[in-house]
């Protein structure tokens, strides 16, 4: 409000790109080139489709990466509901015209990509809230009448990703979702009640859920109970990642994942691999990688002038680390199965494509810290 | 609200941070509990996991070994190997089993009976597990599957070994091979690890007494498999080893030679070296064909056997139990002579019976011997004089000779179907029968029957220790080059005649056993013996042979199944005339020849009537050719120098 312009046109193109967090970038890219090692061992030592599909989707989101990350943040604070919009619009129409395989119904067919709206929108709810709380007086944040809003944008899209069904990216979006508003004051009583209030509809929710989310819940819990059957993937997941040791049995000689006995090890249990092959200091490695790129987000958080910056990345960075946490959880055996991809490591354009975007409005809060979003 | 001013901006600002400072908090209990984790998984329970990922990465296939061959004393294969074709069927890499099915049965001629067996077994079985669908096909069959394979998915044309036999000369002695049976499994222990899907093991005989030896050591096909069980390479193959090969003693000319005499007859030949118990012939009749059992047996076969009431399948020189007869009497005049009874000289006189406690005993020569001593009681097998010896003697006595000379206990070790046989005794009786000793049962056992019971094998020994002047020796089927002491104790004292060692001495210096206290009365015995075969009157005279080379001396006898009533006895019935269930069974031993003796035989004859006229002319002939082979055996044998 003091003195916008100047500063935002004060900016050189020079100093836009010096002022990019380089930490970030670099250890992105490195996690990336990590996946690729990882995704060429998936398709057994060749550039096969994955490997050079997920070569190709890594830089083309990377590249979108910088142009986000140029993009003004005040564009990204004016658009964000919008934004939102457009992709609850996209998840509706997958509602309708979504493509369906193995069982759910996720996809959008854009001819040039299938579009899993679902991802995006773990970026459209934390732009939409962020917006939202931001602009809400501190007053108002807690009174009842300023409940409404948030709770039916983030009821609406979760309801749509469940009935896809698609229980995990449900309820990571949730996450996202919650997590703006507990950063931006609303007060934990609110959110014990409805953590009550959830545990209450749980048989009913329960009720709801397709036979083999059921089973992977019972299996969880269990994981002997079935061994060839929904217990398969926790005990030879972790069979693989045991197996590793401390070195790992190298490069291209995860027999676990050779074999064929990892289940989804291109996605879900892309670490699983990785952990077989490269072992507990693989595993570290890649645990550090993402421990740099969340403490970033944090740091540009902590940076960026606006509320409306620091509610984006610090929201961004709790659900960036929860998709790794619960990712890694699952291939770990420490949570249910509930597909989940790992950030930037698993295959899946859309995954990709919504990380790469958070990371890009991240970078944009970095470059333009200091321009006031309204 | 819509344009929040800086101050509450800056509130704003302070409780975000404060919050999110709640969050990384959180985060890092997060982050320590999955690096905890990955230690846990990675480093503290590296071991397991990396088993199990083997156990998953690995499968063995167990490849069956070669069965070591068992040869002859010259060399000669009497059980070897031959190539076997087989088709295997691999259920999981089958894709239309049922399909696959009826191709079968249109290619293999297979029955549905199996067909069936076939699917109850490929549903016990893990996927990747072989099922045999046929064990022995013919080359035509086998080549045929062959030429339809393209079209038969998860068939497996398998050429292997399996055990075959040149004839079923030997096949008593032998035994044969058969599938493991689940009793088997458990009753033998070095099976455990050896357990092959359609592996034979030795069921009797040899085979099965150097079974664990003789089946060698499985070998292993190990490969990398993948989650659906499909073999994606091969790691490890471990052929595994061939087992161990085996020379007998046996000589299998003499073996076909004995086995065609006794065609068609219940009877049994062992012929032994009496020098070191060596068993150059062992044949039992009749026999049965060996090869028949390797490939599972044909029902209908298998019941021909179990009904022919000449039981083919025991071995009767093994496991056959007779009364010894008159073949005894050797022994019952020895125990005499040995224990200072009688004097050969001694006579007494045969009225073709005697009257003793009651009770008539009766000579086989119904008009008595008149004047018998021991020489031409043994010539002639009188009846009476060895009633007097034996009451004389008395069975207690007796029994201590015979089982001195091998009676009474089992001659080879480890065949489980060997019996031991029967020395009576006071004791015996007391223990097994529960009652005293009668006198005349003593008079009984003077001749070889009542409760004795003998194998053929341990006559041939008795025969072959008296043969050889008196010495112990150690039957054995299995070639072994030492344990010659005999041999070359009788070449010392041959090539030594005036040496200054006194016998006894000697005898010790060889390490030999001598079974008497007077050397003298072993050769009184042998004496007696070559008068029974080569002296008019003799029992066995009209088979005698007068090349001294092929000369003999033997005893006749026959072991009695049902004693003859006194009006058989009056009617002069005739043996062949009985029955055939009721007819005595011919017994004959001889040792050969007399001069220099090399051999001993025992020939029965089941029901075969008197020992002179059914067993002593096998003997003869079986001598002649062993005989005939002792040149050639004993330049085979080099270690043991030549002959004495």
């Amino acid at each position: 409000m003091l003195q916008p312009r100047s500063i935002q046109s004060s900016q050189s193109v020079k100093d836009k790109i010096l002022s990019l967090d380089y930490i970030l970038v670099i250890s992105v890219l490195l996690l990336g080139i990590t996946s690729m090692f990882a995704m060429y061992s998936t398709d057994g030592g060749e550039f096969k489709y994955h490997t050079n599909s997920h070569i190709l989707r890594f830089f083309v989101f990377f590249g979108m990466f910088f142009v986000v990350s140029f993009i003004s943040i005040r564009f990204w604070h004016e658009t964000s509901y919008f934004f939102y919009i457009g992709v609850f619009i996209l998840l509706l129409g997958v509602k309708y015209f979504g493509l369906t395989s193995s069982g759910s119904k996720r996809w959008l067919d854009l001819y040039f990509m299938n579009l899993q709206p679902s991802e995006l929108m773990k970026i459209g709810l934390i732009l939409f809230l962020a917006k939202y709380y931001h602009r809400i007086s501190i007053e108002s944040i807690n009174s009842i009448k300023y409940l409404f809003v948030p709770i039916t944008v983030l009821i609406a899209p979760v309801i749509l990703v469940a009935t896809q069904p698609d229980l995990g990216t449900s309820i990571l979006i949730a996450a996202g979702g919650i997590a703006v508003a507990w950063l931006a004051g609303v007060r934990a009583k609110f959110f014990v009640f409805s953590a009550f209030a959830m545990l209450a509809l749980l048989p009913i929710a329960i009720s709801f859920l397709k036979p083999y989310q059921k089973s992977r819940i019972l299996t969880f819990l269990n994981p002997e109970r079935d061994p060839l059957g929904a217990g398969y993937q926790i005990i030879q997941s972790k069979i693989a990642i045991g197996s590793g040791g401390l070195f790992g049995k190298g490069f291209l000689n995860g027999s676990q994942s050779y074999l064929d006995y990892l289940p989804e090890k291109h996605t879900d249990f892309i670490f699983t691999l990785f952990s077989e092959e490269f072992g507990f200091f693989g595993s570290l490695f890649i645990l550090l990688l993402y421990v740099v790129i969340i403490s970033r987000i944090i740091r540009v958080g902590n940076m960026t002038r606006s509320n409306f910056g620091k509610l984006y990345c610090y929201s961004f960075a709790t659900a960036f680390f929860l998709y790794v946490a619960v990712n890694m959880m699952m291939v770990l055996g420490l949570l249910p199965i509930v597909g989940s991809p790992l950030p930037i490591m698993s295959y899946g354009g859309s995954s990709m494509m919504a990380i790469m975007l958070g990371l890009g409005i991240v970078m944009s809060c970095k470059i333009y810290k200091d321009v006031p979003v309204n | 609200m819509l344009s929040p001013g800086s101050g509450n901006t800056v509130i704003k600002s302070k409780l975000i941070s404060r919050r999110m400072f709640l969050i990384t908090a959180a985060k890092a209990i997060v982050m320590v509990g999955l690096v905890g984790r990955l230690i846990s998984l990675q480093i503290n329970q590296a071991t397991k996991y990396k088993s199990l990922s083997d156990k998953n990465r690995f499968r063995e296939w167990k490849l069956a070994p070669e069965r070591g061959t068992i040869k002859d004393f010259f060399g000669t294969e009497i059980a070897s190997n031959e190539p076997l074709y087989q088709v295997h069927l691999i259920p999981e890499n089958a894709k239309d089993l049922d399909n696959l099915f009826v191709r079968l049965k249109a290619i293999l001629n297979i029955s549905d009976k199996k067909v069936s067996y076939l699917r109850r077994l490929i549903k016990k079985q893990k996927p990747w597990e072989p099922v045999i669908v046929s064990e022995n096909l013919d080359w035509s069959d086998f080549s045929r599957i062959n030429l339809f394979l393209h079209e038969l998915e998860g068939v497996e044309p398998i050429v292997s070994v399996a055990r075959t036999y040149p004839d079923s000369s030997s096949a008593h002695i032998l035994g044969y091979v058969s599938q493991i049976s689940a009793k088997d499994l458990q009753s033998k222990e070095y099976l455990q690890d050896l357990a092959v899907p359609g592996m034979a093991i030795g069921k009797t005989g040899l085979e099965r007494k150097l079974d664990e030896q003789i089946i060698g050591k499985v070998g292993y096909q190990r490969y990398e498999v993948n989650a659906f069980g499909k073999r994606i390479r091969e790691i490890k193959i471990d052929q595994g080893q061939a087992g161990k090969s085996f020379k007998t003693t046996l000589d299998y000319e003499v073996q076909k030679f004995t086995a065609e005499l006794l065609k068609d007859k219940a009877a049994a030949v062992c012929v032994m070296d009496v020098y070191n118990g060596d068993i150059v012939s062992m044949v039992s009749s009749p026999t049965f064909e060996p090869n028949q059992f390797v490939h599972g047996l044909d029902k209908k076969y298998w019941n021909s056997l179990i009904k022919n009431e000449k039981k083919p399948l025991g071995n009767k020189a093994l496991s056959g139990l007779y009364p010894p007869g008159s073949t005894i009497k050797t022994l019952v005049a020895l125990s005499a002579l040995e224990n200072k009874i009688i004097r050969p000289l001694d006579t007494f006189k045969c009225k073709g019976k005697i009257e003793l406690y009651g009770e008539k005993f009766h000579c086989w020569e119904k008009d008595g011997h008149g004047i018998v001593n021991l020489r031409k009681g043994i010539q002639r097998s009188c009846d009476v004089y060895f009633y007097e010896v034996a009451r004389k003697l008395g069975v207690d006595r007796l029994s201590e000779t015979a089982k001195r000379f091998g009676l009474g206990k089992k001659v080879l070790s480890d065949f489980i179907e060997e019996r031991s046989g029967v020395v009576p005794n006071t004791k015996w009786k007391k223990k097994f029968i529960g009652q005293n000793w009668y006198l005349g049962e003593t008079l009984h056992s003077g001749i070889g029957q009542g409760y004795f019971q003998s194998t053929p094998l341990q006559l041939c020994l008795m025969t072959a220790q008296l043969g050889n002047g008196g010495f112990k020796i150690k039957p054995r089927i299995i070639f072994d080059e030492k344990n010659d002491n005999l041999r070359n104790y009788l070449k010392f004292k041959n090539e030594n005649p005036n040496q200054p060692l006194p016998t006894d001495l000697l005898i010790s210096n060889f390490n030999l056993k001598p079974l008497f206290k007077n050397q003298e009365h072993i050769n009184l015995i042998k004496d007696a013996m070559f008068s029974s075969s080569n002296e008019p009157g003799g029992t066995s005279y009209r088979h005698r042979f007068e090349n001294p080379k092929y000369t003999f001396a033997g005893k006749t006898g026959s072991s009695q199944i049902k004693r003859f009533t006194e009006e058989q006895r009056e009617a002069e019935v005739k043996q062949e005339s009985l029955p055939y269930k009721d007819r005595d069974h011919a017994l004959f031993v001889a040792f050969a020849p007399y001069k220099n003796p090399q051999y001993a035989i025992s020939v029965l004859v089941e029901h075969g009537g008197s020992g002179g006229k059914a067993a002593a002319p096998i003997a003869k002939k079986v001598i002649k050719k062993v005989l005939e082979r002792h040149e050639l055996r004993r330049s085979v044998n080099n270690s043991s120098g030549e002959s004495v």
